[in-house]
This record gives C-alpha cells, sequence and structure tokens, in this order.
C-alpha cells in the first residue's frame, strides 16, 4: 500500500456511491474504469516499445538479413548471396583502414578527454567563486554541432596558412600535414571530439565528486594525506561507478564516429588515401556512394559485434581497475 | 544531519540546493581556492570559447586577409554582415534549413518530454505486471548503438516515400529510452501517492490523472530532457544527410552543402557556421543553468 499506489482499491467507495445514484450506467462506467486501471499502464509505456521495435530493433536485426543479399541502393533486393558481402568486405584494405582509423580516433580522444575531465572536475570541485559561471563556461562547446566543430577545427588544422601550423611555425616546428599523415590527421579529429565533449563529461564526474562524503577527505588530512594522494586514494576509487558510465558511453558513441571526420575535408572520403575514414563512413560509401546496401550492411554488421565486444571488455577492466585502486584505501581504513 | 540526497527526496531540488550550500559553508576547513585553480580554470574556458570566436573572427575578414593572417587579430574586421548576406543569397536553401531545423527540434523535443513523461509516470508510479524487467529493458536499450540499423531504416523510408521528408527524421525520434528513465527517475521521487490516490478517489481517469498531477509535477525534469533533446536533434547530422539530402537540408547539412560548393570561401563557411550556432547560444545564454543542472542531475541520480 505504501509502495505503490493501488487504484482498484482506492478507486472504487465513489464508484460505488455512483452506482446507487444511477443503477443503470453501473456496469459500463466500472468495467470502463477498470480497463482503464488494467490496459493504462501498458498503454502509456507502449509508444516507446513500438518505436523502438520499428526504428531500433527491426534495422538493427534486418541488417543482417540485407547483409546476405545482393542490395542495389536504387535496385532493391536481389539474390540471396550468403556470406559473399562479408567475404568481399573482409578483402578490402579500406575496411580495415576504417576499423583502424575508428579505434584510433576513439583512443586518441577519449583518454585524454576522460584524464582532462577528471582534472577539470577536481578544479570545480573547490569551493569556488561565482560557480555557475565556471560551470556554464566549461559546457558552452556542447552547444556546436558537430559538423560546426569540425568546420572551425578544419581551418585551425588546414595544412596552409592554418592556424595550427602557423603557431608552430612561430616557436621553429615545421608545418605538420594535418590532413596528409595518418595520425597527426587522428589527432586533430580527436580535438574536436574533445573540445564538444570534455566539458559535458566534466559536469557528470563533478557532480559524482559532490556526492563523495566530505568526511572521508577531512579524515584524510588528519592522516596527513596530500592532496594528489586524496584524489588518487579516495576521489578516483569513489567515483566508479560515475567512471564506468562514461566511459561505456562514450564507447558507444566514439566508435560510429562520423559527423567530425566527414566534414574534415570538403570531400568527405576521408582523406587521398583513407588516412581519416571511419567504419561509419565507410557504411555510408559503401551503400550511398557505391550504392551496395549489401554490403553495407555487412559493415554496419561487424562495427556491431565490435561495439559489442569492446563495450564488454571495457566494462570488465574498468571494474577490476576501479576495484584494484579501492583495496589500498579499504586496507588502509581496516588498520585504523 | 541529514545528506543532501535525503532532503532531495523529502523536500525537493529547491531544499536540496540550499541544504548543499549550507553543507559547503559549514564545512570551515575549506577554504576559497588560490589563484592556481582560477588561473587553470580561465585557461579551459578561453579554449572552449576561443573555437567560436576565431570563427567570427574568420566570418568577419575576407578570403584573402585569412590567407594573409592565418591567426587572425583578436579585433574583428568589418565585414561580418557582408559575408552573412552572402549566406543568405548561397545557393543552399538557407531559410528552409533554419525552418526545418526548428520544425524538426521542437516536434522532437516536444514529443520526446510528452511521450516520456507518460511512460515515466507509469513506470514510477503505477503497478503492473512485468514493471522491473520491462524498465532494466528500457535501460539496456541506451547501449545499443542504433546508428547502425541506418540500412533497413533507409529502406523502410524508401518504401514509405518519405526519403527527403521531414516525418523520416522526425519519427525515429519521438521518444528516447534516456527520455523515459529520466523521467522515471524524476517522478519517483518528485510525485506523492497521496496526490495520485486523490485524484482517482475524485472520479479522475489515469488519463486525468496524468495531465493534470504527473504532468505538472514534472515540469522541472521536463524542462531539461525538453532542452537536452532540443540540442541533440539541432545538431543532428548522421540521418538527416542521409535521408534528407540537399534537397530539404536541416542547418547541418546545409553547413555540409556550404562547405562542398563554397570550400575555397572560408569567410563564407564561417559566416553559415556562426550563424547556425548563434541560435544554440541565444538557448543556452537562457537556459545554460539548467542544462548545467541536468547533466549533474543525471549523473547523481543515473
Amino acid at each position: 500500500m505504501a509502495t505503490t499506489a493501488t487504484p482498484p482499491v482506492t478507486g472504487r467507495p465513489p464508484r460505488g456511491d455512483d452506482a446507487s445514484r444511477r443503477p443503470r450506467r453501473v456496469g459500463l462506467t466500472q468495467r470502463l474504469s477498470r480497463w482503464d486501471v488494467k490496459v493504462s499502464p501498458y498503454l502509456y509505456i507502449s509508444p516507446f516499445f513500438v518505436l523502438f521495435a520499428v526504428v531500433g530493433l527491426f534495422p538493427l536485426l534486418y541488417t543482417a538479413v540485407v547483409s546476405v543479399h545482393d542490395w542495389g541502393l536504387l535496385t532493391g533486393q536481389g539474390d540471396f548471396v550468403g556470406l559473399a558481402n562479408f567475404s568481399d568486405v573482409l578483402h578490402q584494405s579500406f575496411f580495415w583502414k576504417s576499423l583502424r582509423n575508428t579505434l584510433s580516433i576513439f583512443l586518441l580522444s577519449s583518454v585524454p578527454q576522460i584524464i582532462a575531465a577528471l582534472v577539470i572536475a577536481a578544479l570545480l570541485d573547490a569551493n569556488l567563486r561565482a560557480k555557475t559561471f565556471w560551470r556554464m563556461g566549461v559546457l558552452v562547446p556542447y552547444v556546436v554541432a558537430p559538423v560546426a566543430v569540425s568546420l572551425i577545427f578544419g581551418k585551425i588544422f588546414a595544412d596552409q596558412s592554418g592556424w595550427m601550423n602557423t603557431l608552430l611555425g612561430y616557436v621553429g616546428l615545421g608545418p605538420i600535414g594535418w590532413h596528409t599523415d595518418v595520425l597527426s590527421s587522428h589527432i586533430a579529429i580527436a580535438t574536436m571530439v574533445d573540445f564538444r565533449w570534455t566539458g559535458y563529461n566534466t559536469l557528470i564526474l563533478l557532480a559524482a565528486m559532490q556526492a563523495i562524503p566530505r568526511d572521508l577527505y577531512e579524515s584524510a588530512l588528519l592522516d596527513g594525506a596530500t592532496r594528489v594522494r586524496q584524489f588518487f586514494s579516495i576521489t578516483i576509487p569513489m567515483l566508479r561507478p560515475t567512471l564506468i558510465f562514461v566511459i561505456i558511453t562514450s564507447t558507444i558513441g566514439g566508435l560510429q564516429i562520423f559527423d567530425e571526420p566527414r566534414m574534415f575535408d570538403q570531400t568527405g572520403m576521408g582523406g587521398n588515401d583513407r588516412q581519416w575514414t571511419t567504419a561509419t563512413m565507410y557504411i555510408y560509401e559503401l551503400g550511398w556512394t557505391q550504392r551496395n546496401l549489401g554490403r553495407a550492411a555487412a559493415v554496419a554488421w561487424l562495427l556491431f559485434l565490435l561495439i559489442l565486444v569492446i563495450s564488454l571488455v571495457n566494462f570488465t577492466l574498468t571494474r577490476r581497475i576501479a576495484t584494484d585502486s579501492t583495496r589500498p584505501a579499504r586496507r588502509k581504513k581496516a588498520r585504523r | 544531519m541529514t545528506s543532501v540526497p535525503a532532503v532531495r527526496q523529502t523536500a525537493g531540488a529547491g531544499a536540496a540546493r540550499y541544504a548543499a550550500r549550507r553543507a559547503h559553508v559549514s564545512i570551515g576547513s575549506e577554504r576559497r581556492p588560490r589563484w592556481l585553480t582560477y588561473t587553470l580554470l580561465t585557461l579551459v574556458i578561453l579554449a572552449s570559447a576561443y573555437p567560436l570566436y576565431y570563427a567570427f573572427l574568420l566570418a568577419s575578414s575576407t578570403s584573402a586577409g585569412i590567407v594573409q593572417h592565418p591567426i587572425p587579430s583578436l579585433i574583428p574586421e568589418g565585414h561580418f554582415i557582408e559575408n552573412v548576406s552572402r549566406v543568405l543569397g548561397a545557393d543552399i536553401k538557407f531559410w528552409q534549413a533554419v525552418l526545418n531545423s526548428v520544425i524538426v527540434s521542437v516536434v522532437t523535443a516536444v514529443s520526446v518530454v510528452l511521450f516520456s513523461t507518460l511512460a515515466g509516470f507509469s513506470f514510477a508510479k503505477l503497478r503492473f505486471r512485468g514493471r522491473g524487467p520491462l524498465l532494466v529493458f528500457v535501460i539496456a536499450t541506451t547501449a545499443i548503438p542504433t546508428q547502425l540499423g541506418v540500412v533497413p531504416l533507409f529502406i523502410v523510408m524508401k518504401n514509405l516515400h518519405w526519403v527527403g521528408q521531414l516525418q523520416a527524421v522526425v519519427v525515429p525520434g519521438l521518444v528516447t529510452a534516456f527520455g523515459v528513465f529520466w523521467m522515471t527517475q524524476y517522478l519517483q521521487s518528485a510525485l506523492p501517492y497521496e496526490l495520485i490516490e486523490a485524484a482517482r478517489v475524485d472520479g479522475a481517469s489515469m488519463f486525468r490523472t496524468f495531465w493534470n498531477i504527473a504532468l505538472p509535477a514534472a515540469r522541472p525534469a521536463a524542462a531539461m530532457l525538453g532542452l537536452f533533446t532540443f540540442v541533440q536533434s539541432w545538431t543532428n547530422f548522421f540521418w538527416p544527410m542521409i535521408i534528407l539530402g540537399s534537397t530539404n537540408p536541416t542547418l547541418p547539412v546545409a553547413l555540409q552543402l556550404l562547405q562542398g560548393t563554397y570550400f575555397k570561401d572560408m569567410s563564407l563557411i564561417m559566416a553559415g557556421v556562426v550563424l547556425s550556432v548563434i541560435p544554440l547560444l541565444l538557448v543556452f545564454l537562457g537556459a545554460g543553468r539548467q542544462l548545467v543542472a541536468g547533466i549533474m542531475q543525471g549523473a547523481v541520480k543515473g
């Protein structure tokens, strides 16, 4: 009774009242009302489930069907070809390049991003003046569309007369081929991702930091722990669930990256030698430029499996790392 | 001493904020940070603001000027209006793109808020068989990379003859798992059972109870969800590009066209970038506080 509203019980008395006054409508009203109580909960959650089934689950599963058919963008469904699309794709060097690029950009963006977000969150966690100003300040890039971010940073990282190369020139470093070199282009794209998302993740981590009981820090202070020691022995272990959340969501998003690399130059092909083509860009190229939806579906399905595997690895890994760093803290507490 | 989350549960968000502020003050040992913290934070803020200002500087100069001064001086030149009018005259259907972006973002935001609150009300406050597992299912779907279903989704839209039509972008986003989860979390603590029971005793139907009791109670969380959804659909690119193309673009798609057509004319492209960013910057100035609070609350609860 205290935990859930049970409308049938609470709803009956007035309806009984009603019944005595207007006996003829009892049956219908009561039946309608009971039906209302029984069906409404399902009715209210149904939009999500129906929509998810139609535009989420079905397309994902049907991707497998498309991937084993000859399927043109304009010609539609063709013959069943078995695993031919998969073996074709696996023999393309561009496929492997796109996977390499996706993973490289993902690592180059997410690792510095999480470290930066942790540091900035620790800075914001102090007893600052004008808190809201600083918090809003780090979130500004979030409202800029990735497409716009990419156009801006595409110019900052332009090979000729770009902002970064000019700056490097002032300090005597040679121009870097941001659009020609593999690693450099990945760094440029990772910078765009971090520009937009670091502030967002900072605020998530900041919220979790503020939920850490302050007396933990006070007793650490009494034990003579430095601020750095406090950060590694209290803050990081206490952030474990939030860190796992941030890492998993950035994995799922990061491995599907499309907007930033697509807009990095005007052709959107990922460079002459496909230096920065990502897996999602490759799906687009196969499906909508080469008009081969069957092969595009094969790559989509492979990427889906890859994301699944990496998410699981990620999950167990973060769990273990976080647990390891918790242990010393626990031991210390026990000793006291 | 009651904890801040406990206050949030019992007395609402406002009281929780007050308690948090008081808790901060009462810890005497925590001094104001020194200048180093402020210096570092200032650098962070500059790093997040400079690229936008840089875009404005380029949008205020000429292509020749950009080649001469790759690092523009901090004082803008006077060509901004001229460049903006060139964007408006460019062959990218700019006004149509703005209109499309507004339609898509507003419809999506309103619909997500409405359907998510409805589902959140049901999950948080109504009793039905399978409630727990269904909620777990909703949360689990947030980990599914649905973007990878583009190929069949495109085939479906093609068969519906929706290619190039706004509903092809709007319909897949009408309700999100994140929204349902978010509203469930909020309504669990913000909507007392007594209110629902009172409405039921007065003979209100389920939907009436939702409309008159749950929806008003959900207003703060609904506003945040609406904001996030708006930002998300305004900045969305991948699916609109595939399904709408250049014939009926949203703003990000139009920006791509601008880049593809006028890629040598940097001041023109940057003027387009600035134009596309301004609406959301205005939203941010008005409601940035709510965005910050939304992210931070979502983090604690999620």
